[in-house]
């Protein structure tokens, strides 16, 4: 028991630390809200949506951005309201400020402001990426060892 | 970020200046040729030297004409008088030669010799002036020589005084003139010049004249004039032989032409001025000179010929005039033309002058223009600037508010769930605060709409109230809010607005009030004023007046005691006005049907602070924006000063005024009046709005006693206490409230024994007797058999000393900490009756889950969403709450969805989708569905199980809730909208709207 206590402890900790560090906002928390006996695993499930998304969307900007003759704006802000959208809809807080950025340049049609911004959104990404995991293998440790998920308040 | 936009807006509207400059600048014609300037300048100057010249040549050229027309008159004169003088001594010989043929040839003997001729030429000498000597010569035959040189007793010599050779004839002088008798017996005929004239004029019978030569003896150069005399009178028409014949001898003159034109020259004006040379020109190719020299200087350039006619048919003379002096240079000419050189000169260059300085001050004036385009487009700039700004800040706040819900679902305590509340309202605030910065811009642009919604102006003044509420409770500044019982409890009109003008008047105050109260008092303009308005201008002049005597050991009736600017708040009107209100409170109600008449309520609200007051000087421009009193304000207190402005503005808009009344270090009262509508009955009741608050009703018919000793703030107090629906009693003191309390639970039992009794802080430290009466107040209850009266304290801070102490005096139930909110007293109340345990139902926030749970189980709902991951967290978020959801990715496949008939319930659409965005689709599916309820409608008798029509309810998603872009989905038949990602309080507002007032039919 002590141990699933630890470990429950550790979670909290590690989640409320996502928060401090403005890697998530509280959409997720209201996302881990969602969670309930009917679908267990909906933040999981949803997140690794967003992986697939945001991947497939980074990469698709980073062709975009490399073409020689003229690089196509409209289909990068396209895929950045994209990854925007989602990111909010995730609670993704630094990605989605590295998309207004991103936006911002785009707008402007400033090839290296989104060059420096692409690195930036895939560094975030990648980051995010890294500590929601080893938060899902945290709950999964939890699970396994017969102890319940706290909640968030 | 923003920042980064604004650059990338920035740039999009300096090309639009651009454009803008290129077409809107209207080139005038200077302007047009600006680099021409110079040029035209130098043609000017070109042109004018070129007049000038040839102003000058055409002076030059009249001055030489007259010169020669000088000169010609001149010349023509002098020929003339020499022409005339000398026929005169030409005339003059003539009578001599008929003279000596009269008297010497027709007499005989001869009546004439030598000394009479010489006598009588000496004595008519005057006569000739121009002959230097006259002298005879008789004709002489070769044969006749010898007896006439015997009767002469001379011999016939030649000019060169040498006896004559033989010659056919001889002309020997016999008569002369003294002056040439030195020619006597000289043969005329000797001198080649003499001879020929000789022959010449007798063959003639005129006078005839030698050319020029040097006269014998003066060595001037002359000319001899010679007339034949005849022996006999000649025929009527002789010939020249027979002339030859009659032929006696010959009279001559020698003219001296040098110093006789001399003499003429000498008596004329002017004669230095010209030259003149007499010729013969006889032999034309040979001109002889008679008077003048050859090679002389003069004015070579300008010569006058006159002809002359002495008489002589064979001779020829002329005379030829010139200046002396060269023509002199023509100043006058000289001067003129470089006169107007210089005069055009400087007429071109103030011309030049003018030109290039409107040049300049064109230029300058588009530059103020592009400035002025510039500075509009930096307004724009800084008004999306401040929407973007504006829209990062709700992203943060949000979580806050949703924080904030979820902690309200927790179980909490009285204090805490305030605390909570506050902090909520106050999250609310700022995200309308926010809102307003956005209208700032709409207001600048004149683009301001007002709304007109039911509201309720209790609430929302309560709200604002707890917005401040944590300042003024640190400041130990009350603060409280009176809304007259005759102002509608729901008017038309816009809350935010009205709430905006409230919270900058009241913020101001808190920002500048230290001390003392801010009291907002709202009541209907029309009742008070006929009454107040004179008593108003007499408590302001007396009041004054009495100030000064007494000031500071008065006591002010207002809220708090401290001397207020305008006095009209204070008790001695405000009493007029509550009484006034108790004793129509019958009236009231009869006259509430000619209030409804009447479509619109005008309020009089007024805001009073006991503050710093704003400086005389600084009173005119409190409502220019960005003025504060001075600029050592915004260093105290901060703010940028465009609150009032704003306030002025929108007051204005709502159609009322606002004015102010403010006494240095005394205070300002600020007072503005508003007109809304009233408010059908029938209208509010079904569409209740989340701005009017619902006040529990359990309190309905409570009594309470306030104990306040002052009359203002117990008629606040009581204002509270009877929206709840209490009934109020007053008491100066606790004394009197215990000695009250006494005689009716004695006397009259239950009825009138009070369930609650609240005590201001004030009224119970002042009596000293506070804990003792309290204690018989209390002793009084515990006699009977009733449960006690609740003792709650009212204060507006307190210290925790002094808590215990009211602990210990019996407070023990609560304090309630001003300022006073009806929802909060309800709270509190709650607490201290026990009915509070259990939460409300209907009660302050709406519990989401349960209710959006009751609302959405079992309905289905289509969600549109082109991203995967927003469709997924829409779906979650909608089944937790029960209901079924799809999903469609595209517009199109909504659409497919959708055909008729389906079973969907509601749809969420996302807006900005690619191929087929959110407006679209909602457009194509409101066409399907009008087509289908044609159809429908022209075969009811197939009678189909709906009766509706069909209709399904279709809710934007978007991130952006800007004003235009839910004025976009209304349009293209959307029927609301709820912000991504989702909230729950929002959510639920917007679905209640449906399945609340629309039951489905068939679910």
């Amino acid at each position: 028991m002590d141990f699933v206590n630890q470990l429950q402890r550790k979670f909290i900790d590690y989640s409320s630390s996502l928060h401090r560090e403005g890697i998530v906002d509280d959409q997720f928390t209201q996302l881990r809200k969602l969670e309930d006996e009917n679908s267990p695993h909906f933040v999981m499930e949803v997140a690794s949506l967003f992986f697939e998304d945001c991947e497939k969307l980074i990469n698709n900007m980073a062709i975009a951005l490399e073409q020689k003759q003229g690089v196509d704006f409209k289909q990068i802000d396209e895929c950045i309201h994209q990854l925007k959208g989602s990111s909010s809809s995730i609670g993704a807080l630094r990605v989605k400020n590295a998309c207004i950025a991103f936006r911002s340049f785009s707008d402007g049609q400033n090839r290296e402001g989104c060059l420096r911004c692409l690195q930036q959104l895939s560094h975030e990404y990648s980051l995010l990426k890294n500590k929601l995991q080893t938060l899902f293998r945290l709950e999964k440790q939890i699970v396994a060892a017969g102890g319940s998920i706290p909640r968030v308040h | 970020m923003g920042l980064k936009l604004q650059q990338s807006y920035h740039h999009s509207v300096t090309v639009k200046v651009n454009e803008q400059m290129g077409t809107k600048r209207g080139y005038t014609f200077i302007q047009a040729n600006r680099a021409w300037l110079p040029k035209f300048l130098l043609l000017w100057v070109m042109v004018m030297a070129f007049l000038s010249t040839w102003i000058y040549k055409k002076m030059d050229a009249d001055n030489k004409v007259r010169r020669k027309e000088v000169l010609s008159t001149m010349c023509d004169q002098r020929a003339r008088m020499l022409q005339d003088q000398f026929s005169v001594s030409v005339n003059h010989v003539h009578a001599l030669a008929i003279l000596v043929s009269t008297f010497h040839y027709y007499k005989d003997p001869s009546a004439i010799d030598q000394e009479t001729f010489a006598e009588y030429t000496a004595r008519t000498a005057f006569e000739r002036p121009l002959l230097s000597g006259v002298a005879y010569a008789e004709r002489v035959v070769h044969s006749e020589r010898e007896k006439f040189e015997r009767q002469h007793g001379w011999t016939i010599k030649t000019m060169k005084r040498e006896p004559s050779p033989i010659r056919d004839e001889y002309a020997p002088v016999i008569f002369s003139q003294e002056t040439v008798s030195y020619i006597e017996s000289l043969d005329m005929m000797s001198g080649e010049e003499d001879r020929e004239n000789i022959l010449r004029a007798r063959a003639t019978g005129k006078a005839v004249l030698t050319s020029p030569f040097r006269l014998l003896g003066s060595h001037h150069l002359g000319v001899v004039l010679t007339f034949p005399v005849y022996k006999s009178k000649l025929p009527p028409s002789p010939t020249e032989q027979e002339r030859i014949e009659a032929t006696a001898g010959y009279l001559g003159g020698a003219f001296d032409v040098e110093s006789l034109v001399e003499n003429l020259l000498g008596q004329l004006a002017g004669n230095q001025a010209i030259l003149v040379n007499v010729y013969d020109i006889t032999n034309s190719s040979d001109h002889l000179i008679m008077y003048g020299h050859q090679n002389q200087d003069g004015d070579l350039a300008l010569l006058h010929e006159s002809k002359l006619d002495f008489g002589d048919p064979f001779r020829k003379h002329q005379m030829i005039c010139r200046y002396h002096q060269k023509a002199p240079t023509s100043w006058t000419a000289l001067t003129t033309a470089f006169l107007f050189f210089v005069i055009c000169l400087l007429v071109g260059y103030i011309l030049y002058g003018a030109a290039i300085h409107i040049v300049k001050v064109e230029d300058d004036f588009h530059e103020m223009e592009e400035l002025k385009v510039r500075a509009e487009a930096a307004d724009v700039a800084k008004s999306q600037f401040l929407a973007t700004v504006s829209h990062e800040i709700r992203t943060p706040m949000n979580g806050i508010l949703g924080m904030l819900a979820l902690l309200l679902d927790t179980d909490l305590s009285s204090t805490q769930r305030d605390y909570a509340q506050t902090a909520q309202v106050c999250g609310k605030a700022l995200i309308t605060l926010i809102n307003e910065v956005l209208d700032r811009a709409k207001i600048e642009a004149g683009k301001l709409e007002l709304e007109t919604v039911p509201f309720d102006l209790r609430s929302i003044l309560d709200d604002v109230l707890s917005l401040f509420s944590e300042k003024s409770r640190n400041k130990g500044v009350e603060l409280a809010v009176f809304v007259s019982d005759k102002v509608p409890e729901m008017v038309m009109g816009d809350p935010g607005r009205f709430r905006q003008i409230i919270t900058n008047l009241v913020g101001n105050s808190v920002k500048f009030t230290e001390r003392g109260h801010i009291f907002v008092k709202v009541h209907l303009a029309e009742n008070p004023k006929p009454m107040e308005d004179p008593k108003a201008e007499t408590c302001l002049n007396g009041g004054s007046d009495e100030d000064a005597l007494v000031s500071g050991a008065r006591q002010f009736k207002t809220l708090s005691g401290y001397e207020a600017a305008d006095e009209r708040n204070s008790w001695d009107s405000f009493k007029h006005l509550v009484a006034d209100e108790e004793l129509r409170y019958d009236a009231s109600v009869k006259m509430k049907a000619a209030d409804e008449a009447s479509q619109s309520v005008t309020l009089m609200v007024s805001v009073e602070d006991t503050g710093i007051g704003i400086p005389l000087i600084a009173q005119d421009r409190v409502f220019m924006p960005f003025m504060q009193a001075d600029s050592s304000t915004s260093r105290n207190y901060g703010g940028t000063g465009i609150g009032l402005s704003i306030t002025k503005c929108l007051v204005e808009l709502m159609g009322g005024h606002i004015s102010f009344i403010s006494r240095p270090q005394v205070g300002s009262t600020f007072s503005f009046t508003t007109v809304f509508g009233r408010c059908k009955r029938a209208s509010f009741s079904d569409t209740k709005k989340p701005n009017a608050e619902d006040l529990p009703s359990g309190f309905r018919g409570l009594k309470a006693v306030v104990v306040d000793g002052k009359p203002v703030r117990a008629a606040v107090t009581r204002y509270h206490l009877k929206r709840l629906g209490m009934l109020v009693e007053f008491a100066n003191s606790v004394k009197i409230a215990a000695s009250a309390c006494g005689k009716n639970g004695s006397s009259c039992g239950s009825k009138t024994q009070p369930d609650i009794v609240l005590v201001e802080k004030d009224s119970w430290l002042s009596g000293e007797d506070g804990g003792l009466s309290l204690r018989t107040l209390d002793r009084q209850q515990n006699g009977h058999v009733f449960k006690s009266p609740k003792m709650i304290l009212l204060a507006t801070n307190i210290t925790n000393a002094e808590l215990e102490k009211a602990r210990a005096a019996g407070f023990a139930d609560t304090t309630i900490m001003k300022p006073l909110r009806a929802s909060m007293v309800a709270a509190c109340l709650q607490q201290v009756l026990g009915t509070g345990k259990k939460r409300q139902p209907g009660r302050g926030m709406l519990n989401g889950s349960s209710v959006l749970g009751s609302l959405l189980c079992g309905k289905k709902i289509l969600v549109v969403d082109d991203n995967m991951v927003n469709r997924r967290v829409a779906a979650g978020a909608l089944k937790k709450f029960g209901a079924a959801v799809e999903c469609a990715e595209s517009g199109k496949a909504a659409l497919k969805l959708l055909q008729l008939p389906h079973s969907f319930d509601a749809c969420f659409m996302d807006i900005q989708m690619p191929e087929m965005d959110g407006f679209e689709a909602t457009r194509r599916i409101r066409m399907m569905e009008s087509q289908a309820n044609e159809q429908m409608n022209r075969g009811t008798e197939e009678g189909s199980i709906r009766t509706g029509e069909w209709h399904i309810p279709i809710l934007a998603m978007t991130a952006d809730v800007i004003h235009a872009t839910y004025d976009e989905c209304l349009k293209c038949g959307m029927d609301g909208y709820v912000s991504k990602p989702f909230e729950e309080e929002n959510l639920y507002l917007a679905v209640a709207k449906f399945f609340k007032t629309k039951p489905i039919s068939d679910s």
